[in-house]
């Protein structure tokens, strides 16, 4: 009997010692962010910047389809500023740690990798929850945007979903490319993937080809799953979009596991 | 599996035994990076509860692909690496070493005690962090920010860092890199204090006189062998040895003011090498004692005597370019 509780303690001990590293990790991890103004300000300062101009200031109470252009941008600049937090909290922050060797002091660490991981995702999440969260009461306050609380759960739910395939993007470029090229690389990914994905002017703006083009990429899918979540019927089908974004995050894991084992080839 | 690689690698490694006081070894380890190069070829070596050992070697001697394999941050191409007789990259195990690695930069934007308290919690019985801030000598920049720290005081939270989990096995890669003399010091005596705890250290250092003042056993490596490993002074002794000979007498050198002439002086017993130069002889003896009592009765005049070991570095640059 008693080997039958240890049996039982002894993973749960385990797994509650992971949790609460985790649980501090992503707390520090966090802070760490928000105290980093140069990250902190550009992640948040650039989606509202913008939809504060392109989704406010010129708008002059158009409707597309059957949603107002406030509302419209908001899902194109919400997916923007996640995807900023996910990318660069994970990108640029991976791949300096890696560089410094400080990844280095935490693998040697008891540390359980899984709990340093989750830990910038979810501070990647956070960041993005309050990134879609300004955005949408700038919305709301300035733009006749209206938006029922079941709304604005999906918009949260997609925010924490949709953080996910930016992330593994992130670390893939983090395992990829060495620090010193890393930071122009991803805003030159993460700039180009947001305007051909539709998400700073809508996809029908933009040439034929490029609204081709957009079928590939993860942030025309999000866009648009953002989109349907306000009832906007969008081009392809909610489940072809959800493909999509399954599909490119199967991809960015894949290319960062053969970073992975390169990195561990060479240590 | 698991147990086959146990049966293979016990015969080879009779000493990485906890019990019979062996912390950590590598076992005939060769390191083959996959750009070809040879890190470490058929490498042995042992720590032991309880004692300071200094890892010496020029860049690129393999040092760090050392220290690397015993903390589980790479494998070995062949042999076998164990702490506390298992692997490394067990999670038991690793919660009984502590590390301090050379890092470029670490957050910056954290505090000195965030740092600390983060990596405590990686451990179920951290060391007190009172007693962190103590014997890292952090009082006072507790509330700092890291990346506003000078580079002796970063390198002091790194010290901390290794010690957050009370370990049992503690490496620490050129750990007093940026430290003014009294700082150095002050590190100096927190080791010699965790070693009389029954601790073990492995240091890297550039500072020999790190090592001489700091190990217990020197291990010296160079082209991924050992070259010389033992006690400072055994060490300073090997190196001493004038190239072709095989006399393993500890040498000295004696300086004085003196009339003789240099072929008197080279036939008295015991002298390999004199030379003069502006007034003082220098003399190479490997039995300093007879050489000096017959010195002083052929020269009763001479005067300004002085007679010392080599220092380690000589014997350093002798081990590690003599033998390429």
């Amino acid at each position: 009997m008693s080997s039958a509780t240890l049996a039982a303690v002894q993973p749960a001990s385990a797994f509650g010692r992971t949790l609460r590293i985790f649980l501090r990790e992503t707390r520090y991890e966090f802070t760490r962010l928000v105290r980093t103004r140069s990250f902190a300000l550009s992640v948040i300062g650039f989606p509202v910047a913008f939809y504060v101009f392109f989704g406010l200031v010129m708008n002059r109470g158009e409707q597309i389809g059957s949603v107002s252009v406030a509302k419209y941008m908001l899902a194109g600049y919400a997916v923007f500023g996640l995807v900023g937090a996910a990318f660069f909290g994970i990108g640029v922050g991976l791949s300096s740690e890696l560089a410094a060797g400080w990844l280095e002091l935490k693998r040697a660490s008891p540390m359980p990798p899984i709990a340093y991981l989750l830990a910038k995702c979810c501070s990647a999440i956070a960041f993005g929850i309050i990134i879609v969260s300004i955005l949408t009461g700038l919305g709301v306050l300035f733009g006749h945007v209206s938006l029922s609380l079941p709304d604005y759960a999906r918009m949260i739910a997609l925010t924490i979903i949709g953080v996910l395939p930016f992330a593994c993007m992130g670390m893939a470029l983090a395992l990829l490319l060495p620090f010193s090229s890393a930071p122009g690389i991803a805003n030159m990914i993460y700039l180009p993937m947001s305007f051909c994905g539709g998400l700073w002017i809508p996809i029908m703006l933009l040439p034929h080809f490029l609204q081709r083009f957009a079928l590939l990429l993860p942030t025309y899918h999000l866009g648009q799953l953002m989109l349907g979540s306000f009832g906007y019927a969008s081009a392809g089908t909610t489940s072809s979009h959800w493909l999509g974004l399954a599909g490119f995050t199967l991809m960015m894991l894949g290319i960062a596991s053969l970073g992975l084992r390169r990195l561990e080839e060479n240590s | 599996m698991n147990a086959m690689l146990e049966r293979i690698s016990v015969p080879t490694s009779p000493i990485a035994n906890e019990s019979t006081g062996a912390f950590a070894s590598l076992t005939a380890v060769t390191k083959r990076y996959s750009n070809g190069v040879l890190a470490l070829d058929n490498l042995s070596l042992t720590l032991r509860r309880g004692e300071i050992v200094a890892l010496l070697g020029p860049n690129g001697a393999g040092k760090s692909t050392a220290i690397k394999l015993l903390m589980g941050l790479s494998s070995p191409t062949s042999g076998a690496v164990r702490i506390f007789g298992a692997d490394p990259r067990n999670t038991a195990a690793r919660l009984r070493i502590g590390v301090m690695l050379q890092v470029g930069k670490a957050p910056e934007m954290l505090r000195v005690r965030e740092h600390i308290e983060l990596f405590r919690g990686y451990y179920p019985n951290p060391m007190p962090y009172a007693s962190i801030i103590q014997a890292a000598g952090l009082e006072g920049i507790e509330e700092r920010m890291f990346g506003q720290l000078s580079g002796g005081q970063k390198q002091r939270v790194l010290f901390a860092i290794a010690l957050a989990g009370d370990p049992d096995l503690i490496f620490l890669d050129e750990p007093t890199v940026g430290f003014d003399t009294k700082a150095r010091r002050g590190i100096w005596a927190q080791i010699r204090s965790l070693a009389a705890r029954g601790k073990t250290v492995l240091l890297t250092t550039h500072y020999l006189e790190e090592a001489d003042a700091l190990a217990h056993r020197i291990i010296v490596i160079n082209k991924g062998r050992v070259v010389c490993e033992g006690t400072p002074e055994e060490v300073k002794s090997v190196g001493s040895i004038a190239p072709g000979t095989s006399d393993r007498r500890s040498l000295k050198t004696i300086r004085c003011a003196t009339t003789l002439a240099i072929p008197t002086l080279l036939a008295i017993s015991g002298v390999t090498s004199a030379e003069s130069s502006s007034g003082l002889t220098t003399i190479v003896s490997t039995q300093a004692e007879s050489t000096l009592r017959e010195l002083l009765a052929l020269d009763t005049t001479l005067h300004s005597l002085e007679v010392q070991s080599p220092a380690l570095e000589d014997a350093f640059l002798a081990i590690t370019s003599d033998r390429e």
